[in-house]
This record gives C-alpha cells, structure tokens and sequence, in this order.
C-alpha cells in the first residue's frame, strides 16, 4: 500500500513542476514591463536599469524561474499589482468564505445524490427515473449564471425573502446572516453538482444491482429498500470518491462564475478580479492554487480507490 | 458509419420521443439563426422611445434598454453562439483526433510525450485559463473560438486514443500496414472512418460546451464584445436590468439552456445507439 502511495506521489511530482512552469509564464508573458510600474518621470536611465537588476530582471530566464520557486516555496507569491498587498494574504483571506460555500455544497450535494440515484436506479426506465433523468440532463446544461440570475430575481427581487449579493449584511454579525447568503449560491451548485454526481452513482447502483450477491439477497426474500441500504450503499462507494477527486479542487479554488454573480467573497471572484485588473502576481498565485489542488484531487482520488478496493493497485 | 449504424441511431430515435424534440430545436434554431436577416427589425437600431417594452405583438420578446428589437438581437446573438459552437468544436475534435491517433497508433515515446501533455493542460483549471488569455490577447470572435477549441481537445484525445489502441490490431489495419501503407494513410483512410461514431459523440457533446463556456466567458464581459453580441453577453447585459425587465435575462438564458440540452441529449442517444452494450445502462 506504502509503496502504492508513493509511487502516486512520484508521478505528479513532473506534473508539479510544469504547472509551476507555466505559472511563472503568466507571469513572464504579461503585457508590459513590470519595472515601469515603479518608474517615475525624473529618474535617469541608470535608476531604471538598477530597479531592473533590483529585481533581478536582467539575469538569465532560469535563474529567475530558480529565484521565482524558491520564493513561492518559501511562501512570498509577491504583491498584487491592485492594492499591493501580500499575494498569500490575499488568498488566505478569500480562503474561509470559498471552502464554507463549497464544502456546504459539496456535502448537500452527496446527502441529496446519494440516495435519489439509488431511487432512480432502483425504479430503472420506470417514470421516476425518467424525470430525474431529464432533470438531471437540464442541470448538466443550464448555465449556472443564468439559474443564479433567475434565482436573485425570484427571491430577492420579488419575493424579497433572501440576499442577492454578497455574504454579510453590513453591521450584522450572526452566523444565520452568512447563511442566509449563502442560500442562493448555494442551490446553484448544490443544483448542478447533483446532475453530475447522479449519473455517475446511478450507474454504479445499476450494475451493482445486477450482481449475484444482490440476486441472493433476493432469493432469501430481502426488499429492494434492505438490498439497497445495507449492501449496496456501501458499494456506491467508489464513484463518490471519484466525485471527491472531481469536486476537491473546487473546494480551495471556488467556483468562478456562481461567486461572480452573487458577489461571494471567495477565491472565485478574486480570481474573476483578479483577470479584469490584470492584476499578473495574483492571476498567478490562482492559476498556481487551483492546478495543485487538481493534482491533488486526482492523487487523492487514486489513493482512496487504492485503499477502498485492493485491487486497483495491483492493475497498475 | 455503415447502413446498420444508421438504422440503429433511427431505432435510438424512434423510442427517444425527446431525441426528436432535441433534434427540431437544433433544426429550428440553426435555420433561425441563418435566416436572421428576413426579420423585419435591425438589431442594432435604436428606437429611444421603445426603450424596456415588456414582450408584446410588435415585440414578441419586448425590446432592450436601448430601445432595440430583443428578439432579433436572440436571433443575430443565437448565430455567434452557435457559430462560435460549431466552429470551437472543429478545432477541438481536429486536434484531439489527431494528437489521439497518433499517439495510439505510434505509441512508445510519441504516447508518453503527448500523453503527458494531456495531463498537463488538463491540470490547469482550463476555464480559467480561457479567461486569462482572452484578457491577455485582444478579445474578438476569432480569439474566442480559437481559445475554446485549443483547450477542449483533451478528453477527445483520450478517448479516440484508447480507439485507437483497438482499432490498429484489426486485420484490415494490419493488412494495410503489411502492405506497405503509409502511416498517415492508414490512420486516415483506414483508423479514422472506422471510429466515426465516436468521433461524432464527441463533437455533439463538445458543441454543448463550448457553447456554454462561450456564453461563460460573454457573461462575464470577457468574450463576444459590442458591438457583437451573443446570448451570453444579452446576458451580462440583461443583469442589470433584472428588477424592471426580468424578460431580458429569461429569454437569452433560456434559449442557450435549450441548446446546450439538445446538444447533450442527442449526443447521449447517438452514443447508446452506436454503442449497443450501453443499451442496458
């Protein structure tokens, strides 16, 4: 198992570095150059040039790259170019607001999947199956601005029973005040997380249902409602843990869109910002966070399938 | 794609009432979007005094904040959006059939460097990395269609890859191999037609997406700019105006959400028709 784990470990190490590399190529590639914003009108050439060497802009491209990781690694993403603040810190900030919305959601989402698709998979072609199929297939494709929208003008605009934007009321410090914002972007991804996660778990219901031990159970007379929660839940397992390596990356990164429209005050929208200010040092620090926690959703992922079904890591 | 297939996607379709409907949707707004010149209004004419008209029997789907005909703007915005569709789905199925040809049918190296590509762009967040470039190069219709197709590539790449690993141990592949064929002959000629089916699964699913990250990235006010419009950048528009013309944000939305379903919906009964072991599923 050790050994499973580490050879895992070991092969996202490579992907680690590229991304890395790329990262510092947002950075590199940025239009303009970065000493102009510190250039002044009545400073000589020779001040340009030593803010240039300052920075270390005039060494070749790999020692910067080197400098730049040693950096990262040693926690100085650098500044945003908006308001000049730490990098890190500004994602630190944004970090509570992202992983509440989205662990919420992710968690709601498995509450409600987990046995809807059991349902749907039990009533197989039957008419119940079909509407949550349709409804399914109409959460894959709605835009999840466009739910957002409708949602605001539905509950906030006229019934008026909940927030439309951001995550606190000014002045107000009540945890019920978060979570009232945190409602309608909250059934946006709850709506769409459960149209993915139940295609997956359905399916997996399905063929386990067609096995022989369920066929047994059967035979000795088990109603489908036994069958289903004591032998065959725990089998659901292995596709939820495929949705857990899907979804974690989203849990530190947020979600793009859903945050813009509700203005939640997550990684997000800093990212969404970020791209609209051109604000390089933290496009960068983003792109960073969300590959790594891709690479370590899917490791995570593969660890979990490793232990959860021996046999897996004897196939590779 | 022989004569069987194609009375299988029409038994697929017979049972699928939906398919059909998927199907007349597509038909419809494609020909709407052709024909968006017969409409007797100009998008882009601004009539001040008609300006926020609820839906009515001039305007069937009212008229905009500056007065201007919103059901010819949904037709002249359905054709950017599916335009741009279609034409993000041609790159990304070329590329991803290609990089997965290749990579199957030389395997060795040439696998293992593309493979790895594919991991790589795969593990940035490629939403965002849509957003970034189209920030960085000057947006416009072109940009965006490029972008779209040149980071969607890579699921295709891996399915036709592993089809590839199958196909070229045929005996028609090995004949013509024996024969002295070129490779690119044979992944063209021989490997290619005989993956049609999945290829066109593919790219049905892939218009369904890039449709949506089109109307993503307009939304958000970094794709289609003005004076082009599409049903994403209605959207972004219509935000604004949610409390006096909710009709603004319902029609663009719902017209994109029909779309991307059809795409979808097809792409899945095409699959379980091709695919006669999905069936049971």
């Amino acid at each position: 198992m050790h050994k499973y784990i580490l050879r895992r470990i070991l092969q996202a190490i490579p992907l680690l570095i590229v991304i890395s590399i790329v990262s510092f190529a947002l950075i590199k590639l940025a239009p303009g150059d970065p000493v102009r914003s510190f250039v002044t009108p009545d400073m000589s050439p020779e001040d340009v040039e030593r803010i240039r060497q300052n920075m270390g802009l005039d060494q070749p491209i790999y020692v910067q790259y080197w400098q730049w990781l040693v950096n990262m690694l040693s926690g100085d993403w650098g500044y945003s170019l908006v308001n000049h603040r730490p990098v890190l810190t500004l994602i630190m900030e944004r970090l509570p607001a992202t992983i509440g919305l989205m662990g919420s959601a992710l968690f709601l989402s498995l509450l409600i999947s987990v046995p809807l698709s059991m349902y749907a998979a039990a009533r197989k072609n039957k008419a119940a199956d079909k509407v949550l199929s349709l409804i399914s297939y109409i959460g894959i494709s709605i835009p999840s601005f466009w739910f957002g929208i409708m949602l605001i003008y539905l509950f906030a605009v006229k019934l008026q029973w909940l927030p439309s934007m951001g995550m606190r009321t000014i002045g107000v410090t009540s945890f019920w005040d978060v979570v009232k914002h945190g409602i309608l972007p909250c059934t946006v991804l709850v709506f769409m997380n459960v149209s993915v996660y139940m295609r997956y778990i359905r399916s997996q219901t399905i063929s386990q249902l067609e096995e022989d031990y369920v066929q047994i159970q059967y035979a000795y007379g088990s109603t489908t409602g036994t069958v289903l929660v004591r032998h065959v839940l725990k089998n659901t397992l292995l596709p939820v843990i495929t949705i857990f390596g899907m979804s974690f990356p989203e849990l530190i990164a947020g979600a793009f869109i859903t945050e813009s429209v509700f203005s939640w005050p997550g990684m997000g929208a800093l990212g969404i910002t970020s791209v609209f200010a051109l604000d390089y040092p933290v496009i960068m620090g983003i792109t960073m966070i969300s590959s790594v926690m891709l690479v370590i959703g899917n490791l995570l992922a593969d660890i979990l399938y490793g232990i959860v079904d021996p046999r897996i890591k004897t196939m590779r | 794609m022989n004569a069987l297939k194609l009375r299988q996607v029409a038994t697929q379709f017979k049972h699928q009432k939906l398919a059909i409907a998927a199907l007349v949707v597509l038909v419809v707004f494609t020909l709407a979007s052709i024909f968006a010149f017969l409409s007797p209004y100009d998008p882009n004419k601004m009539v001040v005094t008609e300006r926020l008209q609820s839906p009515n029997a001039t305007h069937w789907f009212g008229t905009d904040d500056r007065g201007r005909d919103y059901l010819a703007r949904a037709l002249y915005g359905g054709r950017v959006s599916l335009s741009v569709g279609f034409l993000s789905m041609i790159i990304a199925v070329g590329i991803g059939t290609a990089v997965g040809t290749i990579s199957g049918y030389f395997g060795g190296w040439v696998d293992n460097v593309l493979m790895r590509m594919v991991d790589v762009l795969m593990s940035i967040p490629s939403f965002f990395l849509m957003l970034i470039l189209n920030a960085y190069l000057k947006p416009g219709i072109s940009t965006i269609i490029i972008i779209i197709g040149m980071l969607s590539w890579m699921n295709i790449a891996r399915i036709v890859r592993a089809e590839t690993l199958s196909v070229k141990e045929r005996e028609y592949v090995l004949y013509a191999r024996v024969s002295g064929q070129s490779a690119f002959k044979i992944i063209v000629k021989h490997i290619v037609p005989s993956m049609m089916p999945t290829i066109i699964v593919a790219a049905t699913i892939s218009i369904a997406s890039s449709i949506m990250m089109e109307s993503s990235l307009s939304f958000l006010g970094l794709g289609i700019q003005p004076p082009n419009s599409s049903w994403g950048s209605m959207l972004n528009n219509a935000q604004g105006y949610i409390g006096d013309a909710p009709y603004m944000a319902l029609f663009p939305g719902f017209l994109i959400l029909l779309t991307v379903l059809s795409f979808n919906f097809l792409g899945d009964v095409l699959r379980t028709a091709f695919e006669p072991k999905a069936n049971r599923r």
